[in-house]
């Protein structure tokens, strides 16, 4: 599938607002934007990268605004960078569940910096570990 | 206020992230002594035959891509323009996850990377991340003195 390569950078955009919200605001609301947003990678990870409110809120009142796309990128980078943050959104709210507070701040700005990072110059951080867990996943097996 | 202060930090961090990837993406390093494997013969021969082809008559430029990798395609774009421009001058696309033995044994983290090899097939420049047409161009000439 191919997806229009401006709606993960806004998606991501978004993701960075939100992680940061969560570094700023006191617990329960801290774990609570964290669910959230863990949801929202979940559905970007599972369902499809297009599946997320921040890829509707492209399509709809983004996209519309703006000329047709100049080339077209394929879904599977994105959906799987959405795996990566999903991953370490979980281990931040199982941090700050624990009282691992340290964790749960390191996980969610790694999250935060991986976001930011997609947003502003399209580095994927999450794509570019995807032949290093393959590496790794073979060399274990 | 501790959340304040990892905000902080990393806002710092991307920027650093930024212009390390900037300056490191697509920069050709020599492979002198440090870039050949040990796995390897002496001369740093990458195996072409292996992949069923045959060195380019001035230079072999080789491209590790996957799937998951979205500035692979105009790495090939760049890659394919340099064969062009350049006479006698070979691109092999190899899929990384197809031959992660290649992988482990040139030490291959990231795709896009681009290896520079020259006529006898021997690696002489590599750069990861997605290079210019120019920083293409000025490696090949290099592998060619």
């Amino acid at each position: 599938m191919q997806v229009d390569p401006r709606g993960p950078r806004v998606a991501a955009a978004l993701t960075a607002a939100v992680l940061a919200v969560a570094l700023v605001v006191p617990s329960p609301a801290r774990e609570i934007v964290l669910a959230v947003q863990a949801v929202v990678f979940a559905l970007g990870a599972f369902v499809g990268v297009g599946a997320t409110p921040y890829a509707q809120l492209f399509a709809r009142v983004v996209r519309p605004r703006l000329a047709a796309p100049t080339e077209w990128e394929d879904a599977r980078p994105p959906q799987f960078a959405q795996l990566v943050g999903l991953i370490f959104v979980v281990v931040a709210i199982a941090g700050f569940l624990t009282g691992i507070t340290v964790l749960g701040f390191v996980a969610t700005a790694a999250a935060l910096v991986a976001a930011l990072l997609n947003a502003a110059i399209g580095l994927c951080l999450g794509c570019e570990l995807y032949l290093i867990t393959r590496r790794l996943a073979t060399s274990l097996a | 206020m501790t959340g304040w202060w990892v905000l902080a930090a990393a806002l710092v961090a991307t920027f650093l992230v930024a212009f390390a990837a900037r300056a490191v993406n697509g920069r050709f390093r020599s492979t002198g002594s440090d870039g050949v494997p040990a796995t390897e013969d002496a001369e740093g021969r990458f195996d072409l035959g292996a992949l069923g082809r045959r060195p380019g008559e001035t230079a072999t430029l080789v491209q590790f891509s996957s799937a998951f990798c979205q500035p692979c395609r105009a790495t090939r774009a760049v890659l394919a323009q340099v064969a062009e421009l350049v006479p006698g001058v070979e691109v092999v696309e190899v899929d990384a996850e197809a031959h992660l033995e290649l992988v482990r044994e040139w030490g291959v983290l990231r795709t896009p990377t681009v290896f520079v090899l020259d006529s006898s097939g021997r690696l002489v420049r590599r750069a990861s991340g997605a290079p210019s047409r120019d920083q293409v161009l000025a490696a090949v000439a290099e592998a060619i003195e």
